[in-house]
């Protein structure tokens, strides 16, 4: 009897030495004379038990975790295979039913459906796990249908600026023009995020899928994903499911037999975290220099190449297959307020478990952080957590209460950004946190807008003498000066958002400035 | 003029590159990736050739370069060793990794070992956060990395470490 063995390939997972695994498990069972298919699937996101092994049992999935190399041999011995006998069960490494295990359990995985069960660049794993239902219903609609439906689902922007969706799908599809252009924002730059790579690496088709439901709403015939270059097996994995995708008529001239065409294209982005930001994304794949553009003109309007463009994140892509699939109204059920549906959660930093949650809009910073993440790595308490990237607030224990929602944090004056949230225990200097965020905003300003370009140098300066402890209260009156002008002087968000980390800092944590 | 016909050969694959890039819609980034994925880094020499074939000033294609962190203009060491400075890393003491790497291969950011083994080179995100601190070694990617095992990775990669 062949056994089916999954072991992730999702970069993180190889970041723990999953190839090493793999290998380590072909060689045993072939000495052994065991007889399995060993399946590269993604990672369910678990990854502080990453390399986590799967094995198939009559019940569903068995995992062990986490599996490094040289505990190979002690699983064969413990008949790991057999994943339903006394032995398997007895190991320290056996986690009982991978769909029972609570993190997972207590998910609602829309986005991420598949996301860990199946082999990323397997047409048919996605066909039989649901794939391709969404675009099979956007055939038989009418590009305005689409896009109401999008809009009616309450789908807003997952990159960070949550604008909605559907509108901005409609700018587009209302624009007249000879050529339109759809492209995926994946130049998921902010720290503590990592749910744009999950979603290419372990299931590309539903980006793709996406994508080509947005070209047919809105009339588009060509898509680019612009991908981060730090993200190199994204870049294989992308490459490999748009090639099989166009092979079997899912891309091309003619999709699916119907009249329309959608061809789609990565290109890799070079390392410049304001490429995150829309027009300068676009400047890039113009091939230039990627300096923020004035708005208007929106993108919408004149975007690549001067042609009416949807730039979307790659979050928000991946969630058009499921709308069109489910309906828009079993996405809105999900979530609170003006925040309908899920949110990718991702735990990152000084977090005993990280990984991706995704959940409806609503849960709470300090759920999330003891129930999911079981509080700290270090084990010491948890001093701060960043929210949204680098641009994002440092909010403290008082604030742990608010629930994850849009409105709720910018009420606090923070922002829920791509959904990243990095926790830091209370070794943290948050005066060398507050200058570090002037420094990242020098090396990355495009260097259009004089607050941004100047203002955060002379940050780093100001930051430097108050850590050195010169003229601390007149330095900090400098500090909320600079903030200001770059909070309302910036063209766009770096600059602009660079204050949200510095002035959080300084207010909720005064004892170290 | 071992030196010479090696620059004549990467000027022809250079020319090819050009010729295989230059009619693609917004080319030039396509192409200085090509560039760099084959001789290691984007030489000055070539933005002449690339300037031309797609409509360009020396200028630009300089500014372009020179804008984006991921692109070299040396070539660099037989192996890049990239350690992530962002917050989830610093959480969890990428700090120490940075001080410790510098230190046993006795260089800054930016620069190369003198053997030409290792170039040191900070990142901001690699998207591992949920295993900080990472590093990644050419393309290999690294989690929950320890001084040791970021002493085994500079190994690996061929490095004498100094004493730290």
């Amino acid at each position: 009897m062949t056994t089916k063995v999954y072991i992730p390939r999702d970069s993180s997972a190889l970041s723990m030495g999953a190839d090493k695994v793999a290998l380590a498990i072909a060689e045993q069972a072939k000495l052994r004379g065991k007889q399995i298919d060993i399946i590269r699937n993604g990672s369910r996101g678990l990854y502080w038990l990453e390399t986590m092994v799967e094995v198939q049992t009559d019940q569903g999935r068995v995992a062990y975790g986490p599996v490094q190399a040289k505990d190979v041999n002690g699983l064969f011995d413990a008949d790991f295979l057999n994943g339903q006998s006394a032995n398997a069960s007895a190991h320290p490494l056996y986690l009982g039913l991978t769909e029972q295990i609570n993190w997972l359990k207590q998910q609602q995985r829309l986005t991420f459906a598949r996301v860990g069960i199946t082999d990323p660049v397997s047409l048919d794993d996605y066909i039989a796990y649901d794939g391709y239902k969404g675009l099979k219903n956007a055939l038989q609609l009418s590009g305005a249908d689409i896009v109401k439906t999008v809009t009616d689902s309450g789908l807003r922007g997952r990159g960070g600026a949550a604008f909605p969706t559907g509108i901005k799908w409609n700018t587009v599809l209302t624009c007249q023009a000879n050529q339109k252009y759809i492209v995926c924002n994946a130049d998921e730059g902010d720290s503590g995020t990592f749910s744009d790579r999950m979603i290419m690496e372990n299931d590309p088709f539903v980006l793709i899928e996406g994508m080509t439901i947005a070209g047919i709403a809105v009339g588009a015939t060509q898509g680019y994903i612009y991908l981060r270059s730090e993200y190199p097996h994204a870049l294989k994995v992308l490459n490999e499911a748009i090639d099989k995708a166009e092979k079997a008529g899912y891309l091309g001239e003619k999709i699916c037999g119907s009249k329309h065409s959608f061809k789609l294209e990565v290109r890799r982005a070079a390392g410049a975290y304001v490429c995150g930001e829309e027009t300068s994304l676009l400047e890039s794949l113009e091939g230039k220099r990627g300096m923020v553009r004035f708005k208007p003109p929106l993108p919408a309007i004149e975007g690549l190449f001067g042609k009416p463009t949807v730039v979307n994140n790659v979050i928000s892509l991946a969630t058009v297959p499921i709308i069109l699939d489910k309906g828009a109204q079993y996405y809105a059920d999900y979530g609170m307020g003006r925040s309908r549906g899920t949110l990718p959660i991702q735990l990152a930093g000084n977090i005993k478990q990280g990984g991706l949650v995704e959940l409806a809009f609503g849960i709470t910073l300090r759920e999330l952080l003891y129930d999911y993440g079981g509080g700290s790595a270090s084990g010491r308490p948890i001093r701060a957590v960043q929210v949204g990237g680098p641009l994002g607030a440092f909010l403290p224990e008082s604030q742990f209460d608010t629930p994850l929602d849009y409105e709720a944090f910018s009420s606090i004056w923070a922002v829920l950004g791509h959904g990243g949230i990095v926790a830091f225990d209370d070794t943290v200097d948050m005066a060398k946190m507050a200058r570090y965020a002037f420094e990242f905003c020098a090396i990355e300003s495009c260097g259009k807008c004089t607050p941004c370009r100047i203002g955060s140098t002379r940050g780093v300066e100001v930051m430097d003498n108050i850590i050195a402890g010169k003229e601390v209260a007149k330095n900090i009156k400098l500090v909320r000066d600079l903030s200001d002008t770059m909070l309302n002087g910036s063209l766009c968000a770096l600059g602009g958002m660079t204050p949200y980390p510095v002035l959080s800092a300084m207010n909720h944590f005064s004892e170290d400035f | 003029m071992q030196d010479l016909q090696e620059k004549q050969v990467q000027g022809k694959e250079i020319d090819r590159l050009v010729a295989q890039y230059k009619s693609m819609p917004g080319a030039l980034l396509p192409l200085l990736h090509a560039i760099q994925d084959s001789t290691g880094f984007i030489p000055e020499t070539c933005y002449a050739t690339i300037a031309q074939a797609l409509s360009l000033s020396v200028a630009e294609v300089h500014g372009v370069v020179t804008f984006y962190h991921h692109f070299k203009t040396h070539q660099p060491g037989q192996h890049v060793l990239q350690i992530c400075r962002a917050e989830s890393c610093q959480a969890m003491g990428s700090a120490n990794l940075e001080a410790h790497a510098k230190k046993c291969l006795n260089i800054d950011y930016h620069q190369t070992t003198d053997d030409r083994a290792i170039t040191l080179a900070p990142v901001y995100c690699l998207g591992n956060c949920a295993l900080s601190p990472a590093v990644m070694l050419d393309e290999e990617l690294y989690g929950r990395v320890s001084i040791a095992d970021l002493d085994a990775l500079m190994l690996e990669a061929g490095a004498s470490l100094a004493k730290a």
